[in-house]
């Protein structure tokens, strides 16, 4: 049981998508104005992650690997798809809110990301759980950059009016200030990383990537 | 210097030292600046001096505090902090709340200048950054160009900065600058005192000023702008002698030079005939800093005796 809460916690703090993984930036900066924006994007990513990671999981040993991203893809925008209907009917609001990023989740590189690196190699169970972490993890990040850009940008906090006693600061709902609020809070994990003596040395380029391992001994495949 | 064998020093470039330091440069900024704080006072009544004074203070303190913390050496003797203040109180309007200098003090000497390494490791000039940051953040009290207690007499009070009006401002009040805008870019005389100070004592070559307002002078002539309405109004000639001057971010060269302040004159015309803003100095200054490094690296002069790079 142990293993099992290792892999969810994994996503969530160690191998943080956004933080530290940098996977799946374009959402993190782009829907963060608002918390509960952040909130819905994290949500339906996580939604697509387990399912998509349970499907690649059942199948990894039927897809070939010649065309196993064409099939990856698949398997993830179908469940976009149904996401997207399901946000549609139920929560339009949402909807009209995340915009183009909805579709775009089929996309995200930390579903396809987990999919090649985690789902394709896993059992199932352990599939679904990675993917429940990544998107906890992913969740968590983006309500809380949304949280920071909202009280700082528009004063109020899930639409909340906080009534503050000075104006708020527009730039952080521009893209500068996101781009700043997520350097920031970076900063933040690396320092949190160096304090509980966890800081490991990263290499540049390739083989610092965290896939590397993978990636390259598909390539040699 | 006396030089012993047992001493002999290696030690890279500059070999000739100067008596003149930082402080020094910066001390001579700050008495350049000064014609313009009094014009500003006189101008815009003491809460002029009281917003001047937050600001100042906002940026030595917050570099004060960033050295402790750090454990570094303490940096604020230099003087740059309270020059990076004068210039961020000049580009504010009279009537801000005063928390709003403490934001863009911190945004200019903690963001903008110690993040990235100190004084001399800045990116961009640090009061720009600085101002742009308040600007976008809070528009209408950035823009709310009044002055409240009116100490020359006038006829009229103008509510905008000339640039954004369609009624003529008479150019001797430009040129004194008894018209509404931020503190410290109204009045030309004062700054243009301030030119005058800063060439004497050769802290800055001529070059920058000189090439970037005459490029606005001649871009406006070409679009039929009024020439002098263009020169004498908005943060024009502040930018052009105290912020694009900075060492930091401006070319080595004087080739370098002369294009930094072409490209500063064509974006700040860009903005100001075409852009939906009325001025475009400030903007202009920050994207040619950005550049600088490119700038320095294409127009690095050759040493002697080095020949020609391949």
């Amino acid at each position: 049981m142990n293993e099992k809460v290792k892999i969810v916690w994994n996503g969530i703090i160690k191998e943080n998508p956004s933080l530290r993984l940098v996977l799946g930036t374009c959402p993190t900066l782009a829907v963060t104005t608002l918390a509960a924006n952040g909130l819905g994007m994290g949500l339906s990513a996580t939604f697509v992650l387990i399912c998509s990671g349970v499907v690649v999981s059942a199948l990894r040993n039927v897809i070939p690997g010649k065309v196993r991203l064409p099939a990856y893809i698949t398997i993830i925008a179908t469940f976009v798809t149904v996401l997207m209907m399901l946000v549609k009917a139920y929560l339009p609001a949402l909807n009209s809110s995340l915009g183009v990023y909805l579709p775009l989740i089929v996309v995200n590189c930390i579903i396809l990301g987990r999919a090649e690196m985690f789902a394709s190699k896993n059992k199932v169970l352990d599939s679904a759980l990675d993917g429940l972490g990544m998107g906890l993890g992913f969740t968590l990040t983006l309500v809380l950059m949304g949280s920071i850009r909202e009280i700082l940008g528009s004063g109020t906090l899930f639409g909340l009016n906080l009534h503050l006693p000075v104006e708020p600061m527009i730039v952080f709902i521009t893209p500068p200030g996101g781009f700043f609020v997520f350097g920031i809070l970076m900063a933040g994990v690396i320092f949190l990383e160096e304090k509980t003596g966890q800081r490991r040395e990263r290499k540049a380029g390739c083989a610092g990537c965290p896939s590397a391992e993978f990636c390259q001994a598909k390539e040699s495949e | 210097m006396e030089l012993h064998t047992s001493h002999l020093i290696v030690s890279p470039v500059p070999h000739i030292r100067d008596a003149v330091t930082t402080q020094r440069i910066m001390f001579n900024v700050i008495l350049a600046l000064c014609p313009a704080l009094i014009a500003s006072i006189v101008i815009f009544g003491w809460r002029a001096l009281l917003v001047e004074a937050v600001t100042v203070a906002a940026c030595v303190l917050s570099e004060y505090l960033w050295c402790r913390l750090r454990h570094k050496e303490l940096t604020v003797g230099d003087l740059s902090a309270v020059v990076t203040g004068l210039l961020l109180a000049f580009n504010l309007p009279v009537t801000v709340p005063l928390y709003l200098p403490v934001i863009g003090a911190v945004t200019a000497i903690i963001v903008t200048k110690e993040l990235f390494g100190g004084v001399g490791c800045n990116f961009a000039n640090p009061a720009i950054v600085g101002r742009i940051t308040l600007a976008v953040s809070f528009p209408a009290l950035m823009t709310n160009y009044t002055y409240p207690t009116p100490v020359v007499a006038c006829d009229a009070i103008s509510s905008a900065t000339p640039l954004g009006t369609d009624t003529a401002v008479p150019l001797l009040d430009l040129f004194l600058g008894t018209h509404g805008g931020v503190l410290g870019e109204t009045c030309c005389l004062a700054l243009l005192l301030g030119l005058g100070w800063l060439l004497f004592t050769r802290t800055i070559e001529v070059t920058i000023p000189l090439v970037y307002v005459g490029t606005v002078a001649v871009l406006s002539l070409i679009f039929q702008q009024g020439v002098l309405q263009q020169l004498l109004s908005g943060g024009l000639l502040l930018g052009a002698i105290f912020m694009a001057t900075d060492y930091v971010t401006s070319p080595f060269t004087r080739k370098g030079k002369i294009i930094f302040a072409l490209g500063c004159g064509i974006i700040t015309c860009a903005i100001r005939f075409w852009g939906n803003m009325n001025e475009g100095v400030s903007y202009s200054i920050l994207l040619m800093n950005l550049v600088v490094p490119i700038i320095n690296d294409k127009t690095r002069r050759t040493p002697m005796g080095g020949g020609k790079q391949k």
